[in-house]
This record gives structure tokens, sequence and C-alpha cells, in this order.
């Protein structure tokens, strides 16, 4: 088994948080569809589940979800500068700028929803 | 062309379209959600515009090609799932997402 | 030298891959390497501790273990590097390797997959023909050079992730070295080795962990050189070549 000095090396832990965001967001985004679908049904249906969308509790889960995408988008960003453009290096100070980049992102929105 | 090569470059490609749209996508959710959101202020952005159909009719392709892609690779790897069955599921979910991601689309913009 | 009140407490794996630990104690020694210490153990302790080593000196890459977690090479590890300055010392073969007993894997998986991505030279002229001359200035060259000291230990295979959960991934240190080939101008099946490393298992199941970087003991970057195939086969594809 790989221990902790193996297994917490940077590039390993932007690997496994590009993972699992992409998870989470391919869970998530068939419900999104459904969700922005309901305009089908007529405006009053959408601002019923808009209404819904607007207590703390959702707020929140939009919140992960904004920060879900900005970190994926990030370590993939990453990923295509790795695999296409001529780096040597592992680009690490890229991981930890990502990291506060996408949870910056994540704040903004949060902010911006609060206010 | 072997098919691991085809899943590569489609999954490369289709991640250079998503980048620039998830980034206005994220700029506008920061802006939409501002002051809360209303299905009138969504719709009066959205209903009749050709540059937003395209807009999101791009993002839904490129998300469907670009996430089963994604979760092929986690299937295989950490739940050992590697047969036919894994490609005819992930298949079907890239067409739900293009079918469910569509109707949304024409919900929003009409076109 | 032997100091009785320090001495390490090390944890072996012994048997298959269903064995379990065995506890030994050995004495703590200055400058000892973690291959000290499992000789100790096998002439001093238990003489049917199976390990492999050659060279001791990080030539022959025959000693490569899991060493507190983390493929090594065991001749050029300190203890004190390894262990961080605790006293326990926990060794087990390397992984994604078939057990043969304790600390030795079988790495015959290892050397098909090098087969496999083609990683061999195919020679172009004989012994008659004028010397291939290569300028060493060459970008191609270069590349081949940064990627070229592997010697074949399989630190990176074990480390790397995608090896652990994909057996048929043929690995970093197979595909860095088709990498060298396709840089490599007396190289004369250069597209045989791009098509071998780009078919299913290929360059393709790689995901840019790093880990193969992270680890080489030699300080290669075999994720540049996998990467450096990803784009040579899209160029490829792009051409239809492959």
């Amino acid at each position: 088994m790989l221990g902790p000095r193996s297994q917490h090396h940077a590039g390993r832990l932007a690997a496994r948080a590009h993972r699992l965001s992409g998870v989470l967001l391919a869970v998530f985004l068939p419900f999104h569809f459904l969700a922005l679908g309901l305009a089908l049904e007529g405006a009053e249906r959408l601002d019923g589940f808009l209404a819904w969308s607007d207590q703390p509790l959702v707020k929140i889960a939009e919140w992960g979800l904004v920060t879900l995408l900005s970190v994926h988008l990030l370590a993939g960003l990453r990923v295509l500068a790795l695999e296409f453009l001529p780096w040597r290096d592992a680009r690490k100070s890229w991981i930890t700028a990502g990291g506060v980049i996408a949870a910056a992102t994540g704040l903004v929105f949060l902010a911006s929803a609060l206010a | 062309m072997p098919l691991p090569a085809i899943l590569f470059l489609a999954q490369r490609a289709s991640a250079l379209v998503l980048a620039p749209l998830v980034l206005i996508h994220l700029g506008l959710a920061i802006y939409a959600i501002h002051g809360g959101l209303t299905a009138a202020e969504i719709l009066s952005r959205t209903q009749g515009s050709l540059g937003w159909s395209l807009f999101y009719g791009l993002f839904v392709a490129a998300a469907a090609v670009h996430a089963p892609i994604g979760l092929r690779n986690v299937l295989r790897e950490w739940l050992g799932w590697k047969g036919v069955g894994v490609n005819v599921v992930l298949a079907a979910f890239g067409v739900l997402l293009l079918l469910l991601g569509f109707r949304a689309v024409s919900a929003l913009t009409g076109v | 030298m032997s100091d009785t009140e320090n001495t390490l407490q090390v944890r072996v794996w012994r048997g298959g891959e269903d064995g379990k630990f065995q506890a030994f104690a050995v004495p703590r020694r200055e400058h000892q390497t973690v291959l000290d210490v499992v000789t100790y153990i096998q002439r001093e302790l238990d003489p049917t501790l199976a390990y492999r080593f050659a060279c001791r000196v990080g030539m022959c890459g025959s000693c490569g273990m899991t060493v507190n977690g983390r493929p090594r090479w065991t001749c050029r590890t300190h203890v004190d590097t390894a262990t961080g300055g605790s006293d326990v010392l926990e060794l087990e073969p390397l992984r994604s390797l078939p057990v043969i007993r304790d600390l030795a894997t079988d790495m015959t998986p290892f050397f098909e997959k090098w087969q496999k991505a083609q990683g061999r030279a195919t020679g172009t002229r004989s012994r008659a023909d004028d010397t291939h001359r290569v300028d060493p200035a060459s970008p191609r060259r270069q590349a081949a050079d940064a990627a070229i000291e592997c010697i074949n230990c399989g630190v990176c295979y074990a480390a790397c992730d995608v090896v652990a959960s994909d057996p048929d991934y043929l690995g970093p240190a197979a595909l860095n070295r088709a990498w060298t080939l396709v840089n490599d101008d007396r190289e004369g099946d250069r597209k045989g080795v791009l098509a071998a490393a780009t078919a299913g298992g290929g360059c393709h199941s790689c995901h840019s962990h790093g880990s193969c970087t992270e680890h080489c003991p030699v300080e290669l970057n075999p994720s540049a050189g996998v990467a450096g195939l990803k784009r040579l086969s899209l160029l490829a594809m792009v051409g239809g070549k492959v």
C-alpha cells in the first residue's frame, strides 16, 4: 500500500480534486437541465422552483457547485497545459494558485447571492 | 484509430470548447444571482435569442461528450467496470444529457 | 559501533500477496541505508528472507521496494530519509507487481509491457555502414537525452495510480522508453513505436497525476514524455497515420 508520503503530493491531490469535482458535476448536470426545463411549463413553474432555491441550504449547495466548477475548470486547464504545452516541470505552483482562485470564485458568488 | 485514442481526443477537444464557455457561465452566474433570480429576468435575457441558444447548445453538446468520458475513466479505474456494459451505459448517459440539455435550452430560449 | 539502546523497529512483509508483516529489531547505525537493514535481517535474524539487490550503488535497478509507503530504491535511501526521523521502518514489495515472496516481486509484467510499447531499438544500418551522426543540440536529441537515463527499476510503475487500477496500462517506464525512441534519429521504426505506445493501454490512459515524476529516483520526468507521446499521437491522428 502506498502511504501518505506517496499519496499526498500536489499533483495527485490536484488530480483527486479534478476527478471528484467532475463526478459531482456530472451527477448534478441532469438535475440542472430538468430544473431549467421547467420553463417549458411556464414562467410560474420556474419561479416556483427559484423561490424554493432561495433558501439558505440551497444557496450553500449552489456555492458548492460554483466552487466545484471552478476547481474542475482550473484543474482541467492545468492538465491541458501539462499535456499540450512544452513544460518540463509539474507546474505545482499553479495548483496552489488554482485552489485560491477557485475558493475566491466561490466566495464572490456567495457574496453576490447574499447581497 | 483505437478507442482510447478517440476518447482522449474527444475529451481534450471538448475541454477546450468548454473552458471559455464555463468561464462565461461562472461570470454570468455571479452576476445573475445578485439580488435573487426570477423567471422573468432569466427569460428576458434568453427568450428568442439565437446567440444564447447557440452558446448553450454548444455548451450542452460539449458537456454531453465530456462528462460520460470522464465517468467512464472513473468507473473503469475505481470500480473496475470494464466491459462493453460501461460503454453502453455511459453512451446512454451522454444521450440523456444531450436530450435534457437541448430541452432546457429550448425552454429558455424558445429557439 | 552498534548501539543497543538505539534500535530500529522494522516491519517486513512476509509471504506472498496474502502475507503479513513480521517485526524485527535492527541496530541503528550511522549512514545506514534501507538495503543495509534488509541485509542485516537476512544475515543475522532470518536467513529465509527473500529480497533482490545487485549493485548497491543505484545502477542496476533491482532493489526497489515500498519503504514506509513510498516506492524507492533501497540502496540509495538512508534510513533517516525514509523514516523521517522516527524509529519505525515498514518494508513491502513494490506495488502493482506479483509478489514472489517477501520483498521480491516478479518483474515479468513490467518487462513484457516494455516490449509491448516496442521499447527496443530497431536498427537501420549494419557494421559496414558509416556511424549515424546525431546532432546533440537538436531538440529531438535533447528530448531523448532528458529521458534516457532510466534503469528499469520499476519505482515509477509502482507509484502510478493508473497502473494500479488498470492492469492493461503500459506504465510510465515503458512509455518513457518509447518517447526516447520516437525522438531518436537512429530508430528505424518510429511509426511502429508510436503506434504501440498509442494502442489500448498506451499513453492515452495516463491522467498526468505526475506520481512517476514525483518518485523517479533518477529525477526523470516520464509524465512529460507520456504527454509528448500524446501530442505526437494527436498529430498522427490528424494526419490519419495511427
